[in-house]
């Protein structure tokens, strides 16, 4: 009973926030008399959402923008915490590295992704790319300042105990900076979603990406662009959800 | 000097189990012989360019099985007097050996409990005082049987599955100490372990150590500011003076064993404890004397504090 009571005050919040949204949303086309092509009303949206769901057209994209996001993230999020660790530990590598990175995150993805796609081509490399390169920079500075801030008593455990070098790096400062560099990689993950679009974009043939430009284009389908939009939106929330979830997994217990 | 690399190799190697049911008749033999040697060590520190001296040239020795308690106003260097025997640090000057062999870098006969309890947030209190058995290469099931019994004999059994947050800082301390014995070190140093307790979880807490120190025969060397602690708990206490710290005297403690919480109102218990104080004070007394000693040091230490870019372009007035 108390379980079922803290659920319900959980979710009454969220809830409560969609049904003013929707209504909201509502009342602004019902108001302005939008028509549908301007603004669609949300349950012009929803049967359009439903209906692309049921004859597989929205799976079709959005598995490949999963797929694009998925390894985009591992590749990048990877690289990211390897290189974070050594901008936390070597001055040289900071100072070699910290200014190439820091211009490859000032680059404009939008400018970026029509180049990755001349070079590497309109397949699945990429994409994949440019979700690496935008995952990476929240993630490796979040695995530089975690590292960073490793407290210097543990480390000196470390020491009395004669941990070897890779023992430090697993059993201690990994361990330790896991919060901040899970906090990092949140941000990371819905980065990785508009990467994916952009990279899409920029030219493919499949990708949710793609199904926005068709839908506003030569199908000049609006509640289908916008329901593709909803897509999106719930893969972004559904990314963030589960790296909350491996955060509690991984963190919670002991927090 | 054969006696000595038998203990380095029994302490070195991987199933050093063995000692816990023999240690007591170990400790009653050897207990005069000096098992932890300083001679003339000197340490000092480069604080923002500044040298600080910390300790100067002390010396003394720890006999085997004992416990020695090391006394000391702040600033005295106790804790650095910990590190250097334990290897963390080197000293500037002198030498340092255990059972007649230096001390190694971070050495191994050694079990190091800090001032806080240190412990990995992440781990559960058992897998706390595994750790060091983890990083030796110890097999699961060896370290986790090790761990459970450490944490029996401080009377933690039920806490085995707590992670830090969960448990009480006296709790933490004694998970702490179960994780410096967990290599079964032959000396144990405590760098003032219960001085974030309470006074009386903390006179509980000295009871237990001692009791702790009878069952496992490890020869303590404990730090403390605690006249009361430094004779209640050792057979013999090191006074340090103030920084730099040098052997101020050491006094014996004429108190039986095993020592009850009767041995504090006791008349030898009162009259050693006059004695260090006696030491301690012949120079805080000289308030004159003190404040132009401690003056050079409190000048390093403001420089040492001053950010680097108000002055960016060196020291020079």
């Amino acid at each position: 009973m108390t379980n079922l009571k803290r659920l319900t005050n959980a979710l009454l919040p969220i809830v409560a926030a969609a049904v003013v949204f929707l209504a909201g949303w509502k009342a602004l086309v019902v108001i302005a008399n939008y028509p549908d092509w301007f603004l669609p009303a949300p349950e012009v949206v929803a049967q359009r959402f439903a209906r692309a769901w049921l004859d597989g057209t929205m799976w079709r994209h959005a598995s490949a923008t999963l797929v694009e996001i998925g390894l985009g993230f591992v590749v990048g999020a990877g690289l990211a915490v390897g290189v974070g660790y050594l901008l936390a530990r070597s001055r040289l590598a900071e100072r070699l590295l910290s200014p190439y990175i820091v211009a490859a995150q000032a680059t404009p993805v939008l400018v970026l992704a029509p180049l990755l796609v001349f070079w590497l081509g309109t397949g699945l490399l990429p994409k994949v790319v440019i979700c690496a390169l935008i995952v990476f920079f929240p993630v490796a500075v979040a695995t530089m300042v975690g590292i960073r801030s490793v407290d210097a008593r543990l480390l000196e455990l470390g020491q009395a105990l004669r941990a070897t070098r890779s023992q430090v790096v697993r059993h201690l400062e990994l361990p330790a900076a896991l919060p901040q560099i899970l906090g990092g990689m949140r941000v990371g993950v819905t980065l990785a979603v508009i990467g994916a679009i952009v990279g899409e974009w920029a030219g493919a043939d499949r990708g949710l990406g793609v199904l926005i430009n068709l839908a506003r284009g030569s199908l000049f389908d609006i509640p289908l662009m916008f329901a593709t939009l909803a897509t999106i939106a719930g893969i972004a929330l559904l990314l963030y959800l589960v790296v909350v979830l491996v955060e509690r997994a991984l963190v919670g217990a002991w927090r | 000097m054969g006696e000595g690399r038998r203990a380095r190799e029994q302490s070195a190697g991987t199933s050093p189990d063995t000692r816990f049911p023999r240690c007591e008749s170990r400790r009653k033999e050897v207990i005069a012989l000096a098992q932890i040697r300083l001679d003339n060590v000197s340490r000092s520190f480069t604080v923002a360019g500044a040298t600080l001296p910390v300790l100067d040239a002390v010396s003394f020795d720890v006999p085997s099985g004992g416990v020695t308690a090391v006394l000391g106003p702040n600033g005295s260097g106790k804790s650095t007097l910990l590190r250097l025997i334990a290897g963390l640090i080197a000293p500037d000057d002198g030498s340092i050996t255990i059972d007649g062999l230096a001390v190694a870098d971070a050495d191994q006969r050694v079990g190091l409990v800090f001032q806080e309890p240190r412990l990995l947030p992440w781990r559960r209190a058992i897998d706390n005082v595994a750790f060091p058995l983890e990083l030796a290469g110890v097999g699961r099931a060896e370290r986790a049987e090790r761990a459970a019994r450490l944490l029996d004999l401080v009377g933690l059994s039920a806490f085995e599955r707590a992670y830090p947050h969960q448990l009480s800082g006296g709790m933490r301390q004694r998970v702490a100490i179960c994780r410096a014995l967990a290599r079964d070190p032959q000396i144990l140093l405590l760098d003032e372990p219960f001085s974030a307790l309470d006074a009386l979880t903390r006179e509980r807490f000295n009871a237990e150590l001692l009791d702790l120190w009878q069952r496992t025969g490890t020869t303590i060397v404990l730090v403390t500011h605690s006249i009361a602690e430094a004779v209640f708990l050792s057979d013999e206490v090191v006074v340090l003076t103030d920084r730099p710290g040098r052997v101020a005297a050491r006094v014996e403690v004429p108190l039986g064993r095993p020592r009850t919480a009767a041995a504090l109102d006791s008349a030898a218990f009162s009259r050693a404890a006059a004695t260090i104080r006696s030491h301690l004070s012949g120079r805080a007394d000289d308030l004159a004397a003190h404040e132009a000693a401690a003056a050079p040091i409190h000048d390093v230490l403001e420089r040492a504090g001053a950010p680097a870019w108000f002055d960016p372009f060196g020291g020079g007035v």
